[in-house]
């Protein structure tokens, strides 16, 4: 059986995603988010689930959390060993989780809050986010057996093979709490059996969970790979996840602008728009041609001290975007918002194309 | 005597303007044949697509096999340029006022022949300043009548032309 | 000489029940193939002159005529085809290089037919083109990655000077005196209507032409003809010709005989005169070379145009075109080994060069690995014969496509492959004015405009059955394509997987 993503075997899926953020920077736990995503429990087949938590470290919240899977003790060693020649470990345990008879076959789930050696950052001439990135991709790549599924500061991934809301309870995040957390259920058309593979996925602090199959995929993935990425899954969460690590930390565009080039309009709208705003949108839209994402795609992108939600420009999937008071919900269907908060403000559907972006109010923690 | 005027494509288009004023009407807007000489390749498919036009047989093989054609368009050529010349339907038609039996005429800017009154004298064959007209296979003149009474309705040499020399238009002005 | 070596290839064989003798075939055969018999009223043809250019056929206005294979055979030789034994026989009579035109006729593997096409289903919808976008819009040139921004944080919109391409096909190079002034305006004509651009080839641009500059991109090829100032500054773009793809390595050749008039007048080199594009050019001896004459063409048009190199396919091409798109330029083009000329000796364009499917996957993966695929755009020829074709080099990673054989054959070209004669019987590869008269312009642009007209629509088509609105998203998009009948070198050279996988 091959694993996902090897010998070139993609997995097309669809899916569920939902997501709720606190824009006063509340933090509640993981109960409603899991019961969001348990009501679309028809949107997966059980093949895979996952979530993604902003602000659950606060004690350890300037160190980045490591979140890796082990097949193997072997595996566990040399990717140990990888750790500690680069980084400085300041705590590591095994996640806790809860034996539920519908999660099985679970590999070993370690997390490590690490930070740089200050002297290998210098050496290396290199920021520190730069280094994690390339430190996660090389073991990703190369250390058979291991799989750093979460890389971010004071967030976190958790995923496995199964339902969503299975996920959640095996995970036991009733026990964390996060302004942020958004979710993700898997229906793929292939037995993936190899729990990297489900979503969301993650570089960083940036998550992405996304219903959808986009046309571009390999487009996208032999443009990005030329600036150092390494496409190992070969899904469309990756691959939109490495053009906005790209895009926003590498080449310091906004969310927005980020929306320009993915979801780029069409040139018939680029046309009509003003000298200035259709300059810059067809500026945007020439010289990264290859980021284009065309195919249905509907995407929820966590971040440290935001959220962004965006559709292709054919709005192929569907998302809805609610806000009560400080609280922000988004879900692929109203049902999943209104079931934990059945009271709105306002609720709509965004267009396609359109992003919709929110912030803590007072930026980032 | 000879004004030249120019079509909507811009093809001269010589008129005759022989009387003194006023005597016959106006231009009537109607579309001609105007041959390109830039592109008239002196091929005579014209002429022979003319003919089985005005044949009664469908085939153009039944039609045109082992006979001389009488087409009433015919190549004029040298060895620099050719140039498929027929009837202008000019404006004011010598060929009408020659006529001693009144078979000609001109009807909605088409000048016609009345086979049925042509006694075959021969005038307007020698007035025509285009050799436009000429005797039929069975004695009375012909000459290109744009097609509306042949077989086909519309200018045959036109479509049969491989190189769209040859073109139905109307004229400006 | 009494003794007949060469029976002719092409019998013309005429149904006399149908002839009528009206003589067309007589009139229009520049070979004098046909001729009338005024005693027994009957045509007779002379084998021995047909090139089986089909003028005749086409223009019999009763199908009389057809023009078939001799069955006059040699005994049956796998080793030695009649084609080979005759060819000994030409060098045998005339101590002469075998001159051929067009492209290489050979039954070497054709790769676009090994490819297969995806399709979206269920898991992702397709596209229906009728009722949504589907945008072929086009830019070529260099794309940075760079972001700056003034002041006020927005961000600077000047890039290297781009091509905008209304669809991703344009017309590539053929010279002004390989082919006539009627088929050049053909091609500047539709160029302009279509909103694409036409290759000046390296016969430099007729005075004439100069109205379509917009719309052409020149030439600068080793012998340097008709290039000077206004003749840079004229174009959207200017080519750098570094090979082609019908005779990797060495140089073009014009008769004298062709030299004439207006030819001679915009080559800048008197009538009557051989024009001999030399091999290589010969101030460019190696990549720096090259690199000095790329600056130098955007310096003398103030850097307001891009510069391309056309190279043609050959072994190491994936290097060399990485060192081109480090020399500044702005394009290359890449001419497969099965692309047209005029004239070219027949064992160099039938056995040097290689597949540009090949090539293009080869270079496009080498740009990508270096990560310098955004310097450059990449522009394919030789030979893309229909949609399929130009979809399925885009979905390698070509940026466009370049169309020569596919647009002559669109403006009557029969590839009797007889060009090197200067007798076109359509009025396409000749300078003899009563034959070049036979090219309509006003017919030949039109013809032009439908065929790109109707590949862009099928393209379209093509595009929405993958669920891909917009063909920036099928560059290079190789998950598209699947091999058939393909070895595992070859998929990994292309890039693709077997179809089943």
């Amino acid at each position: 059986m091959v694993k996902e993503g090897q010998q070139g075997n993609r997995i097309p899926s669809g899916c569920a995603v939902s997501a709720v953020f606190q824009k006063d920077g509340r933090r509640r736990n993981g109960e409603d988010i899991i019961r969001s995503i348990g009501l679309m429990h028809e949107r997966s087949n059980g093949l895979g689930g996952g979530f993604a938590a902003y602000g659950i470290y606060p004690e350890y919240k300037e160190l980045y959390a490591l979140h890796v899977f082990y097949e193997g003790e072997k595996s566990k060693e040399r990717c140990e060993e990888f750790i500690y020649q680069n980084f400085e470990v300041h705590s590591l345990s095994k996640i806790p989780t809860r034996k539920i008879s519908q999660i099985t076959d679970e590999p070993h789930i370690w997390r490590y809050f690490v930070e740089p050696f200050r002297r290998r950052l210098y050496e290396s001439q290199i920021r520190d986010e730069e280094f994690v990135s390339r430190f996660v991709i090389k073991v990703n790549t190369e250390i058979e057996g291991a799989y750093i599924f979460s890389s971010g500061k004071n967030m976190g991934v958790f995923k496995a093979v199964g339902y969503p809301e299975d996920v959640g309870e095996f995970y036991r995040l009733e026990d964390y709490k996060a302004y942020c957390w958004t979710a993700h259920g898997r229906y793929p058309t292939n037995t993936p059996g190899w729990w990297g593979g489900a979503h969301p996925f993650a570089l960083l602090d940036r998550s992405v969970v996304h219903n959808g199959e986009i046309s571009s995929y390999d487009a996208n993935r032999r443009t990005i790979e030329m600036y150092g990425y390494k496409c190992t899954l070969l899904t469309d969460t990756e691959v939109i996840t490495y053009i906005f690590d790209y895009l926003v930390r590498r080449k310091g565009l906004s969310y927005e602008e980020v929306a320009k080039v993915i979801a780029a309009p069409f040139w018939s709208t680029i046309d009509e728009q003003e000298e200035a705003e259709k300059a810059e949108l067809s500026y945007l839209r020439n010289m990264f041609s290859g980021l284009l994402v065309t195919g249905p795609f509907s995407i929820i992108v966590g971040f440290s001290g935001g959220i962004l939600a965006l559709n292709d420009r054919l709005k192929l999937r569907s998302m809805v975007v609610a806000e009560k008071g400080s609280a922000v919900y988004i879900a692929s269907e109203e049902s999943a918002i209104r079931l934990i908060e059945p009271e709105l403000d306002k609720v709509w559907a965004p267009l396609g194309g359109e992003p919709v972006l929110f912030t803590l109010e007072g930026g980032a923690r | 005597m000879k004004k030249i005027k120019k079509s909507d494509t811009g093809h001269e288009e010589l008129f005759c303007n022989t009387a003194p004023s006023g005597k016959y009407s106006k231009a009537v807007r109607t579309k001609r044949v105007y041959v390109d000489e830039k592109w008239c390749l002196g091929c005579r498919l014209c002429e022979y697509h003319c003919a089985h036009a005005n044949s009664s047989e469908k085939d153009m093989v039944r039609a045109l096999k082992d006979r001389t054609i009488r087409p009433r368009i015919h190549i004029e050529s040298d060895e620099h340029i050719s140039f498929a010349v027929s009837c202008r339907h000019c404006d004011e038609p010598i060929c009408v006022k020659s006529c001693i039996a009144g078979a000609i005429s001109k009807l909605n800017g088409i000048v016609r022949i009345d086979k049925n009154k042509c006694v075959g004298c021969l005038t307007c064959v020698l007035v025509c300043p285009y050799a436009a007209i000429a005797p039929s296979e069975d004695g009375p003149m012909q000459k290109c009548e744009l097609c509306t009474q042949s077989r086909t309705g519309t200018p045959a040499c036109v479509m049969g032309c491989p190189n769209q020399a040859i073109l139905f238009e109307e004229v400006t002005g | 000489m009494g003794i007949h070596y060469l029976y002719p290839d092409y019998e013309v064989l005429r149904n006399f029940d149908r002839c009528i003798a009206c003589r067309v075939c007589e009139r229009q055969c520049a070979n004098d193939v046909h001729e009338y018999s005024v005693d027994i009223k009957k045509m007779a043809a002379d084998d021995t002159k047909c090139v089986n250019c089909h003028r005749c056929v086409a223009l019999c206005p009763t199908r009389a005529l057809k023009i078939v294979k001799t069955d006059h055979a040699f005994k049956e030789n796998s080793n030695w085809s009649a084609e080979t034994i005759q060819e000994i026989y030409r060098q045998a009579d005339t101590g002469g290089v075998l001159l051929s035109s067009m492209g290489n006729p050979r039954p070497l593997p054709v790769y676009w037919d090994k490819m297969l096409i995806g399709a979206s289903q269920v898991t992702n919808p397709p596209i229906d083109p009728l009722r949504e976008p589907m945008e072929t819009k086009t830019y070529l040139g260099q794309k940075s990655t760079k972001i700056r921004r003034d002041k006020n944080g927005k961000i600077l919109c000047d890039c290297a000077p781009q091509l905008e391409l209304a669809t991703p096909i344009l017309f590539s190079a053929m010279s002004y005196g390989s082919i006539s002034y009627n088929a050049h305006e053909s091609l500047a004509r539709a160029a302009q209507a279509l909103g694409i651009y036409y290759n000046t080839g390296e016969g430099g641009l007729h005075s004439d032409f100069y109205q379509y500059g917009s719309n052409t991109i020149v030439q600068v090829a080793s012998g340097r003809f008709g290039v000077h100032k206004d003749y840079l500054n004229a174009g959207a773009a200017i080519e750098i010709k570094m090979g082609q793809g019908a005779k990797p390595g060495i140089g073009g050749h014009l008769p004298g005989a062709k030299i004439v008039g207006d030819v001679s007048m915009t080559r800048m080199i008197p009538e009557g005169s051989d024009a001999i594009s030399p091999a290589p050019h010969h101030d460019i001896y190696s990549i720096e070379d090259l690199r000095q004459l790329v600056l130098s063409l955007k310096k003398a048009t103030n850097h307001q145009k891009p510069v391309s190199v056309k190279i043609a396919a050959v072994h190491n091409v994936a290097a060399i075109a990485s060192g081109i798109a480090r020399s500044g330029a702005d394009i290359i083009v890449i001419d497969g080994f099965r692309g047209g000329t005029g004239a070219a000796p027949t064992r160099i364009r039938d056995t040097v060069g290689i597949p540009i499917e090949l090539a293009l996957a080869a270079v496009d993966q080498r740009l990508r690995d270096e990560g310098i695929r955004n310097n450059v755009s990449l522009v394919v020829g030789g030979s893309i014969r229909n949609s399929a074709d130009a979809l399925k080099a885009i979905l390698l990673g070509a940026d466009a496509v370049y169309i020569a054989t596919s647009a002559l054959l669109a403006l009557g070209c029969h590839l009797c492959r007889s060009c090197h004669s200067g007798k076109c019987n359509w009025g396409i590869a000749t300078q003899r004015p009563e034959l070049a008269k036979r090219l309509n312009p006003n017919t030949g642009y039109q013809r032009l405009c439908n065929l790109v007209h109707a590949w862009t629509h099928e393209i379209k088509e093509m595009m929405g059955g993958m669920g891909v609105g917009s063909i920036e998203a099928a560059r290079g998009n190789r998950l598209m394509l699947r091999g058939i009948g393909l070895t595992d070198k070859e998929l990994e050279i292309l890039g693709i997987r077997h179809a089943g996988e």
